[in-house]
Order: structure tokens, then sequence, then C-alpha cells
């Protein structure tokens, strides 16, 4: 039986979301002078837990779909 | 140049990506039972996924530095190998080729060539494509190894053979559906990894206002020619940063190179055979096309900022560096981008998406390599009618044969680079004229395997002709061209010699395939039933909803390709 990819997709996006937004969070910041002062991590991280998000939630819907 | 410090957090981020990869890997073991499940993903792949595979197999990291290197050094112009090359030629093969492909029930390109002609067209196709896969894969891991040596001060013996072990164990434990798999993930890394160096970039050109002021400044250096538009400098050569006129361009790259790619390269048709039926076989490339066509403001555009800014510095003083010769390079423009731009944390997501990309490279290119191997080379010559276990044997085995010739591949391109170029020149020789044997084959009943073969044949030797015969303006060595003693033609750039010499091969290998087709006798069409446009019924799609039938995809692809090349014009 094959698994569904998104899956997969979903927890590897929300891993790397959460470890972005510690990183943006913890670190001082100076660390963000080279990207202009933005804090790209906090922002770009959280974009990436939203899309794991969704990527999971579709999983989940398409599981009951199948159930009922 | 001095080597990036990477933080823990960044070697976590990679760290948990190879972690996926493997276990995707393992996960997917357990399916693998037939031949078909390994070689060929069972057919039975959603068309969304083998769509974002198609699209990334070709998405090697060759292709995204290459293509920011191209962005910086002939400017937006660049995308015509996106909107007039990949784009028309996947709706080609979507609507008009994947039929064929598809219903033959053929397993490979080769075999398609096997079951339309004849033996000696197959075996030609097939053992050029083998050998070509495994110099492209070990070309993909010498690049990773020279860059992270480059980059990050890994040690390149180490990067080539930890590379190698990742690919090899994914790929024989899951077989193509893992490389598959890997792909999509690699399409999601490099969209999440490049967008918000795209986006810093710009705001550090001051907005994309400021990015077209600076490449003002580009083009004024360079005699006028733009850097911003597409079409508007190819009324002649002169007027474009590419050399190219509009006809070469149209021709060369839209019509042979990128129809001969896109239509007749495993590498990519292997991800639309894998699909659930036919008509998601023929949607492949459509949805694929989608992001494709959005993709030069990923790969082209940092590119075009990065040459933007060395000639106006912007806020944070991002520059070109500079080769000891005193020309740019251009091939550094991402790796420097992103060691400018990324504070730790980002970095790591960038880096791992630059390696997703070269470890997808080399896997697809041994998922093609096993499978036309298995069944083009070792089933039809070596042993044929052994059991279906056997050959799965035989396609694992191919895979670790095959990821080490690209280890010893990679290890003559650190040492003979000219061997590599060399080399690149033959593949392009063989695979210009390919498209033309496809045309007639699929489109023109009366072409016969004599015709093809020998078309084939003609038409790579009217490409070394050419090549032996001409020569780029400025160039040095034998493998630029002109070694055939007296240089006929001059060519502004290399790229203009590149789509002449493509046109070339392609007319030759046309004409002959057809004089010897015509010479030569026909076979009945009950054997051509399902191989030939005119003896084949067409697809039944009527029943499906509009958004699920190719043919609208295609008008939705086609007006949006259309939209692009008008506002970028």
């Amino acid at each position: 039986m094959r698994f569904d990819l998104r899956l997969p997709l979903g927890l590897l996006f929300s891993i790397f979301g959460i470890i972005l937004i510690a990183q943006g969070l913890l670190a001082s910041p100076a660390a963000n002078s080279k990207s202009l002062g933005l804090n790209l991590n906090l922002y770009w991280g959280l974009a990436q837990l939203v899309f794991g998000a969704v990527m999971l939630a579709f999983v989940l819907i398409s599981k009951k779909r199948k159930r009922s | 140049m001095q080597h990036l410090g990477l933080g823990p957090t960044d070697l976590l981020i990679i760290a948990v990506y190879f972690v996926f990869v493997l276990g995707i890997g393992l996960v997917l073991k357990r399916s693998m039972k037939r031949s078909e499940d390994f070689l060929l993903s069972g057919r039975r792949i959603p068309s969304w996924i083998a769509g974002l595979a198609f699209l990334s197999a070709n998405l090697g990291a060759q292709e995204v530095i290459g293509m920011a290197a191209s962005g910086a050094k002939y400017g937006m112009i660049t995308a015509h190998f996106y909107w007039t090359g990949a784009i028309p030629a996947m709706i080609f093969v979507g609507l008009f080729m994947m039929p064929f492909y598809y219903g033959s029930r053929a397993r490979s390109v080769p075999e398609y060539l096997k079951l339309r002609f004849d033996e000696k067209t197959r075996t030609f196709n097939a053992m050029s494509f083998a050998v070509m896969t495994i110099f492209s894969s070990g070309i993909s891991m010498y690049a990773m190894g020279k860059l992270m040596h480059a980059l990050l001060g890994w040690n390149f013996d180490l990067c080539v053979w930890a590379s190698a072990a990742i690919v090899l164990a994914y790929v024989f434990l899951g077989g193509l559906t893992s490389a598959i798999y890997n792909e999509v993930m690699q399409f999601f890394l490099i969209v999440m990894g490049f967008a918000p160096l795209v986006y810093v970039g710009l705001r550090d050109c001051g907005g994309w206002n400021g990015l077209v002021e600076r490449l003002g400044l580009v083009s004024s250096a360079h005699g006028g020619q733009s850097w911003v538009s597409v079409w508007r400098g190819l009324g002649s050569a002169a007027n474009n940063p590419m050399g190219v006129e509009w006809f070469g361009m149209a021709m060369g790259l839209g019509f042979v190179l990128a129809f001969g790619y896109w239509c007749t390269d495993f590498l990519v048709v292997q991800r639309a055979m894998v699909a659930e039926n036919q008509t998601a076989a023929r949607r492949v490339p459509l949805i694929a096309a989608i992001p494709k066509m959005f993709f030069p403001f990923l790969v082209i555009l940092p590119g075009m900022i990065a040459i933007a800014l060395t000639h106006k510095a912007g806020q944070s003083g991002f520059q070109l560096p500079i080769r000891p010769d005193g020309t740019y390079d251009y091939d550094a423009t991402i790796p420097m981008m992103l060691a400018h731009y990324f504070p730790t944390g980002i970095l790591g997501l960038g880096l791992t998406a630059l390696m997703a990309s070269f470890m997808s490279g080399m896997a697809g290119n041994v998922t093609a390599f096993n499978t036309v191997w298995t069944y083009d080379l070792y089933q039809t010559h070596i042993a044929p009618g052994k059991s279906d276990n056997h050959y799965l044997w035989m396609g694992r085995m191919a895979t670790v044969f095959g990821i080490l010739v690209s280890v010893a591949a990679a290890y003559v391109a650190a040492h003979f680079n000219n061997i590599m170029d060399l080399l690149q020149l033959v593949f392009a020789f063989v695979n210009a004229p390919l498209f033309a044997t496809f045309l007639l084959g699929m489109f023109w009943k009366r072409s016969t395997g004599h015709g093809a073969f020998f078309g084939l044949l003609a038409g790579t030797g009217a490409a070394a002709l050419h090549h032996g015969l001409t020569a780029p303006i400025g160039a040095v060595t034998l493998f630029k061209g002109g070694w055939l003693g007296s240089v006929v033609r001059n060519y502004p750039s290399e790229m203009a010699q590149n789509f002449w010499t493509a046109i070339w091969a392609w007319s030759t290998c046309f004409i002959v395939t057809i004089i010897i087709s015509l010479a030569t006798r026909q076979r009945p069409d009950e054997e051509l039933r399902g191989l030939v446009y005119s003896l084949t019924e067409k697809p039944q799609e009527g029943h499906l909803d509009w958004w699920k039938r190719p043919v609208w995809l295609a008008v939705l692809v086609a007006g949006c390709a259309l939209a692009l090349n008008l506002i970028f014009a």
C-alpha cells in the first residue's frame, strides 16, 4: 500500500517551520543584518508552518472521507 | 573564497531533510514486489505528483545555477528557455505524443522505437541514452562536491560518496516511486528556499522599479542591449546579449532543442508514463507546465538582481565575485546570494534546497538508466525470457552499478574537464535529430525502420559536421567548434552556434528519414495500430469535468504563457 505524499510533505515543512520560528525568536536582532534587517527566519518559518499544516489537514480530510 | 560557517540550526535542518529522504525509501520498500513496481511505479501515481516530478526531474542544481548565471549574463531573454522552449513542448507532448507513449504500453522511450520501427533504432537510442544518463548523474555529483567544497569547505570525496550512498539507499529501497516522491519534495524545497532570496534581493534593489533602473545601467554598459525584455532585441543578433536572432531562437531553441528534450528524453517522459491512466498521463506535462512558466521569477530573476546590484550597489553591498581572469563568476550567483543574504536558520533551508536538487538530479538519471538498462538492453539482448523476479533483481543491481559508474564519472569530470565537454557535445549531436524521428514515426505511417535509423545517423553526422565547420567568435578550444580545420561561419555566441547545430541536425534527419522511408518497404497498417496518429483511435475524454480534460488544460497553459511573453516582450 502506497502512502499519501502529503503526509511527509506536511511533516517536513511543519518541522522546518518550527525550527525557523524558534531560531527567529531566539537569535539576537543583530543576526538579521544580513537580510536587510528582516527577521526572515520568523516570517518565513511561519509561512512554512502554515503550508505544512495545510498539507496535514488535507491528509486528515481525505482519510475521513475514505472511512465514511 | 572564505568558507561559510554553518550554525547548529542549519545543520539540524539539513539532517531533518536526510531523515525524511531515507524514511520515504524505507516506507516504500514494502510495496516493491514486481519489476514494474520498481521501474515504473506500478503505473499508479496521481497526476499532480507525476506532474511536479516531471518538472523537477529536469530541475537539477546545474539547471538552477545555470539559469541564474544566464540571467546575470543575458538578462530576461533567458526566459525563452521557458516561455518559447519548454511550455510549447510540454503542451505538445501532453496533447499529441502521450497517447502513443502510454497507449502502446511501451515501458520506455526506446521501447516505443522498437514497437514503431525496429530493434536497431531502439538499441541505438537505448545505448546512447544509458551512457548519457550515467554521465549526467556523474556531472551532478561532481558539481555538488565542488560547490560544497568551495562554499563550506567540506571534503570533495566525502560529498561525492555520501551523496552517492544516500541516493543509492533511497532508490534501491523504493525504486522510481521513491525518486518521484523525493523530486516532489525537492520542488517545494526549491520554491521555499529561493522565494525569500528573490524577495530580499528585490528589496535590496529598491523593488522592481529599482531593478529595472539598475538593469538600464547594465544595458548602457553593453551598447544598449536590453536586460529586461524577452522579444524586443531579437530583430537581429547584434541587438541582444545572447547573440541570437528570432529565427534561431524560435526554431533552434523553441522547436528542435526544447521539443527534442521534453518530448523524447526518457528522463522526463518516464514521469508521465507512471500515471494511473492515459488521460492522467496526458495531464502530467500540462500540470507541470503551470509552475514551470513561473520559474523564471525564481531562478532567472536572482541572476538579474545580482548583475544589477553589481553595477550599482544596494544597501547591503552585494557584488558578483570576479574570477582570476577578470570576468564575472556567473555560476557563483546563487551560492553567493545565499551566503550573502541568508542568516543562519534559513541558510540551512537554502542549502537543503540546493542539495535536494543535486540529489534528485542524480536519482532521476539513475532511475531512467536502470529502466532502460533492464528492459531495453538486458531483457532484449542479454537475458530474455527470465522471470519477473529476475528483472526486479536486475533493476536493483542496475541501480547499484549505475551509481558506482556515476561516481567514477564524477572523478573523470574532476580530473579531465575537457572529456566531459566532449561527451556533452557528442550527446548534443545524438539528441538534436531525435525529435524528427519521433515526429515522423508518430504522424507519418509511411516512415520505416531503416529510414529512422539512417536518418538518425545522418542527423548526428550533420550536427558534428556543422559544429566542426563553425565557431563562436573568440573561441579558443577545439570543443567550441571549428575542429575540421576551416571555419565556414562565425556565430556571435556559443548559444547561437548550438541553436544552429540543432537546426541542421533536425532538418537532415527529417529529410533523410523521408527519402529512405520512401525507398524501403512500409510496415502493414495492422502492425502500426496504436503507434501512429492516423491509425489510432482518438482518446474519449468528453465525459470528464472540463478542468480534468487535457485540451482545456492546454488552452489555459498556452494562454498564460502567451500573456507572460507579451507582458515581458
